[in-house]
């Protein structure tokens, strides 16, 4: 296996260098062009063998990945397992085994339980990618949102970035927490209490009960978070209808705003819960370019964690490596 | 132990130091066994013809180490552990005494199932096994067992351990039922619509790594509720593996108003904090969970003034396959009898908290005393049956589970370098591991 510069496995941003994300998203720069081309495909990766293994539900995602893949040249096989009578970690350690077994280069996991990827990354020789682990991180997901924020703000340190809703749950908000602040962002949190993990303030991020604060704050940017909707029945929030009317990102609530304030979501929405489709729809909304980006940022990360050197990422694209 | 078995020859632990906390003793000195029991305790002492000497100056006589709290799979999950094999491994950590818990498949929660321990614990002839019965028939919670016929069978408590008594009413009655057979009802102090789905210490630790949190309030409730209904009762509630601050400041006050609680500590909650979980080391997944170093400081300052009564090691064999899974997916529970003594000297008596005496009381006196064990234990006064244990207090050696008599190696202190360990251990003046 081939030593990238970062490291064998990409399964979370809390331990990644700011300059190894740095280089991820400047790597991704040239790839971007590559999905506008009317033959999308580059050679890159050409004779790499990927698992896309989804334990989990994944539209976007999977999809996105499996672009980058074959935009590359990768030879993918996408396997999805929806758990069965034996135990997911079961189910997990022999899986891990027979994929090495076939000898293959990478693999994309994402899994309900958190510390999954880590877990597989251990195991096997191939390189692992964390496509989502629980409630752990999101790491590609991150890395497609402070490359979006880059590209309308034009940097990212020193801006005001609010992730905003159900961050107890979510693996965006964790690998986001990290991304933003290694790079420099301002970052706050902003959500009913029941919905914050414990200790969040000892991260190093201010701590919002409402939309409101956020942007009395002078927030630059709000990432709403997907509001799982079994976390009504779980009795975290009394339902949908006060939640939106309470902690919705609204055009009402952002009019306190005197700047424009970026809108972004990693999808899959719930308007009129989490995010009002006037917001979703509205001209500050970046939510499409975040799913653009995310096959170029998912492009530079196989790339980069198959021993490709960013320098050469725009002659990759041409072949001549 | 067996009946049929010839008595042992007298035996002459000579020129040891001699701990024995049941009579405030600390002192140099030969302790002389015959016929099973301690016949004498002092200075220059010598036995009859026949009489085997053991030179164990630089070692520390003391009496056996009692375990209230183990788990050995016996029935149902023999691969793991057996009644032999834990006992086995018991006489390895310096253990002459050990109380397994009912939580087998079948559940120990009838006379049979309860006889059919003893009789194992007979036919290994190693570490005394006593049997915990069951509080509820099948440990779900409804019925009473019948404490009555499991006590006479040999049960020395009753526990529904690994799952808590959600009914308070159920706790009361078992409370006050226990009280006709003067035994103790040991309770896992977990509320479980706060613990649902919990696999570590609700904290910044989780948070980070994601995974759901047990908060110490689900364990804090819990001692509260049974401090109420041991008062309520008069009955003897013992709180097994205590874990929070919070706790010990429930039981600490309870004791000040006389209520009957007994607690327990873990060597595992003594010495390590959730930072343990990080990487998902899954050997570092117990319930309770490990929590913060604030939780350990006053869990040790309890254990030194009493508060909470004995150490017991919550021993809970995995086969290695079900701890090779992602965090959430692993099972609770690390293996403990062959490092208890060790992971609690090196950190509590070489760390310079506790004295080998007080780690000796809350290991072997104490604990006999809490359960009233048959036949005594935690003493070396003369007449006494002779569990006895020599320690190495000096001895060095690091943690190696693949030479463990555990059939599980589920360990968290795995490469850890300790300090001090059992040398012999002497079951009814009859040796049952000697190093």
């Amino acid at each position: 296996m081939t030593a990238s510069i970062l490291g064998k496995d990409l399964t979370g941003l809390e331990h990644m260098t700011p300059e190894q994300i740095r280089l991820i998203l400047d790597t991704a720069e040239p790839f971007k062009e590559v999905s506008e081309r009317p033959i999308k495909k580059v050679p890159a990766l050409r004779g790499k063998t990927i698992v896309n293994l989804f334990f989990e539900a994944s539209t976007r995602t999977r999809v996105s990945f499996e672009f980058a893949e074959k935009r590359l040249s990768a030879d993918t096989v996408n396997v999805a397992s929806t758990g069965s009578s034996v135990s997911k970690g079961e189910t997990l350690v022999d899986t891990a085994r027979n994929l090495e077994a076939m000898r293959i280069d990478m693999v994309v996991i994402r899994h309900p339980s958190s510390g999954a990827a880590e877990f597989l990354g251990h195991r096997i020789d191939s390189n692992v990618i964390n496509a989502g682990d629980g409630k752990h991180e999101h790491p590609t997901q991150a890395l497609l949102d402070l490359l979006t924020i880059r590209d309308k703000h034009g940097k990212i340190e020193g801006l005001k970035v609010c992730l905003v809703g159900d961050v107890l749950h979510s693996r965006v908000a964790r690998s986001n927490l990290w991304g933003l602040t290694k790079l420099g962002a301002e970052v706050a949190v902003c959500g009913p209490s029941t919905l914050m993990p414990r200790g969040i303030n000892e991260l190093g991020v201010t701590v919002f009960g409402r939309v409101e604060e956020a942007i009395d704050w002078g927030a630059d940017v709000l990432n709403v978070l997907r509001l799982q909707l079994e976390r009504m029945e779980k009795g975290f929030i009394p339902s949908l209808r006060e939640y939106y009317r309470v902690f919705g990102v609204t055009p009402e609530r952002l009019e306190r705003s005197p700047k424009p304030v970026t809108i972004m979501h990693p999808g899959p929405m719930n308007r009129g819960v989490e995010i009002d489709s006037r917001v979703a729809d509205g001209p500050h909304s970046v939510i499409l370019n975040q799913v653009t980006n995310g096959v170029a940022v998912r492009m530079a990360v196989l790339y980069l964690l198959a021993g490709g050197r960013a320098e050469l990422a725009d002659a990759a694209k041409r072949g001549t490596e | 132990m067996s009946d049929a078995a010839p008595p042992p020859r007298p035996l002459l632990l000579q020129g040891g130091r001699v701990i024995d906390p049941s009579r405030e003793i600390d002192a140099a000195g030969d302790v002389l066994i015959q016929d099973g029991r301690i016949a004498a305790v002092g200075r220059g002492l010598s036995g009859p013809d026949g009489t085997t000497v053991r030179n164990v100056s630089g070692k520390v006589v003391a009496p056996g180490l009692v375990d209230l709290h183990v788990h050995l799979r016996e029935p149902g999950n023999e691969d793991e552990e057996t009644v032999a094999s834990g006992a086995r491994a018991a006489a390895a950590g310096g253990f002459t005494a050990i109380c397994a818990m009912p939580n087998t498949d079948p559940v120990t929660d009838n006379q049979a199932a309860v006889g059919f321990v003893v009789r194992q614990s007979g036919r290994a002839g190693l570490t005394r096994v006593h049997p915990i019965g069951a509080i509820s028939i099948g440990q779900k919670g409804e019925r009473l067992a019948e404490f009555g016929e499991m006590v006479s069978a040999g049960a020395v408590a009753v526990s529904d351990d690994g799952k808590p008594v959600v009914s308070s009413h159920l706790m009361r009655t078992a409370l006050e039922y226990a009280r006709t057979f003067g035994i103790p009802v040991a309770d896992h102090c977990e509320e479980p619509t706060l613990a649902a789905g919990g696999v570590m210490h609700e904290g910044l630790v989780s948070t980070r790594l994601g995974l759901k949190g047990i908060p110490s309030a689900a364990e804090e409730i819990m001692v509260a509720r049974d401090v109420l209904l041991a008062e309520l009762t008069g009955g003897h509630v013992h709180l097994c593996h205590m874990s929070t601050r919070g706790s010990v400041a429930i039981i600490r006050e309870a004791k000040e108003r006389g209520i009957q609680v007994t607690a327990e500590v873990t060597p595992h909650h003594l010495t390590l904090t959730d930072h343990a979980c990080e990487e998902y080391d899954t050997h570092a997944k117990m319930n309770p969970p490990l929590r913060e170093s604030a939780d350990v400081a006053a869990l040790r300052g309890a254990l030194k003034d009493g508060v909470l009564d004995c150490i017991a090691s919550d021993h809970a064999p995995h086969a290695y396959d079900e701890k090779e899974a992602a965090f959430d997916d692993a099972p609770f529970g690390i293996v403990g009898l062959e490092t208890a003594f060790a992971v609690a000297h090196t950190e509590l008596v070489c760390g310079g908290v506790f004295t080998l005496p007080e780690l000796i009381r809350r290991m072997s006196t104490a604990p006999a005393r809490v359960f009233h064990l048959p036949g005594g234990g935690g003493t070396l006064a003369p007449g006494a049956v002779a569990d006895v244990v020599v320690l190495d207090p000096t001895a060095k050696w690091t943690v190696d589970p693949g030479v463990f008599h555990s059939k599980s190696h589920n360990t968290p202190f795995t490469g850890r370098p300790l300090t001090g360990r059992a040398i012999l251990t002497i079951v009814a003046g009859t040796i049952v591991h000697e190093l």
